[in-house]
């Protein structure tokens, strides 16, 4: 079994870089392989909770991490420094995650044997 | 070594894809296997024949397909990216197949390093 950790900096919408990689996420978790996310920068606003993208015409795909669970994938990390930039809390996020400084992120990243960053 | 390799940006309007191949070129000159190059997002777009560069432009297609031919390599285009933007295997460049997302998970299991080429 390998580590997979998909690191997600994107913001959800602008571009299609989170949607395919939640796609990538989902097959993964079907290997039966170690596999954990990582929300920074950006990514973080992936997770925020209420989002309505009705007024640019395009899916709200964001239930889609409720669903993470039920494909046993439930290694959730988010950057606190990210969410501090931004203005967010854990609160703010409509899946349980962990939050882990830069320095623990980093710690994480080292232990992985695959990372895809998206 | 055996690398895996994911290009997911298109031709010519990003450079991942030219360092991704420069990169293939030079890993198997120094006697390293390149397992799988998966092409994901806009990188689906490596794939198709329809590929008309300028004369004096490279053309990165044809160049993935003699890479393919030369060496063996297998060229894999996400099926859902593809779909999603019109590359079927009617356009394909020799070489290409298109398969699933567990080709790239796949990559990253048997290859001993999955490189990443893009933003």
């Amino acid at each position: 079994m390998k580590k997979f950790m998909f690191v997600n900096r994107k913001p959800p919408y602008g571009t299609i870089y989170a949607l395919e990689s939640l796609e990538v996420v989902l097959i993964a978790a079907t290997f039966d392989q170690d596999v954990s996310l990582v929300f920074l920068d950006d990514g973080v606003y992936e997770l925020v909770k209420g989002q309505n993208s009705k007024a640019i015409g395009i899916k709200n795909y964001s239930p889609t991490y409720r669903a993470l669970e039920g494909y046993d994938v439930e290694k959730l990390y988010v950057e606190r420094e990210s969410l501090d930039a931004r203005g967010l809390t854990e609160k703010d996020l409509l899946v349980p995650v962990e939050v882990l400084s830069s320095a623990q992120m980093a710690d994480l990243m080292a232990e992985q044997d695959v990372v895809l960053s998206f | 070594m055996k690398f895996g390799l994911l290009v997911s940006e298109g031709p010519y309007t990003h450079q991942a894809s030219d360092t991704a191949y420069q990169f293939a070129v030079a890993a198997v000159a120094k006697g390293h296997e390149i397992q799988r190059v998966f092409f994901y997002h806009d990188g689906v777009y490596n794939a198709t024949k329809l590929t008309e560069p300028p004369q004096d432009d490279r053309h990165i297609v044809n160049r993935w397909s003699a890479l393919a031919a030369e060496h063996k390599v297998d060229l894999v285009v996400c099926v859902a990216a593809a779909l999603r933007r019109g590359i079927k295997d009617e356009v394909l460049a020799p070489g290409f197949r298109i398969s699933g997302l567990g080709q790239l998970v796949d990559s990253g299991i048997k290859a001993d390093r999955l490189v990443t080429f893009g933003d």
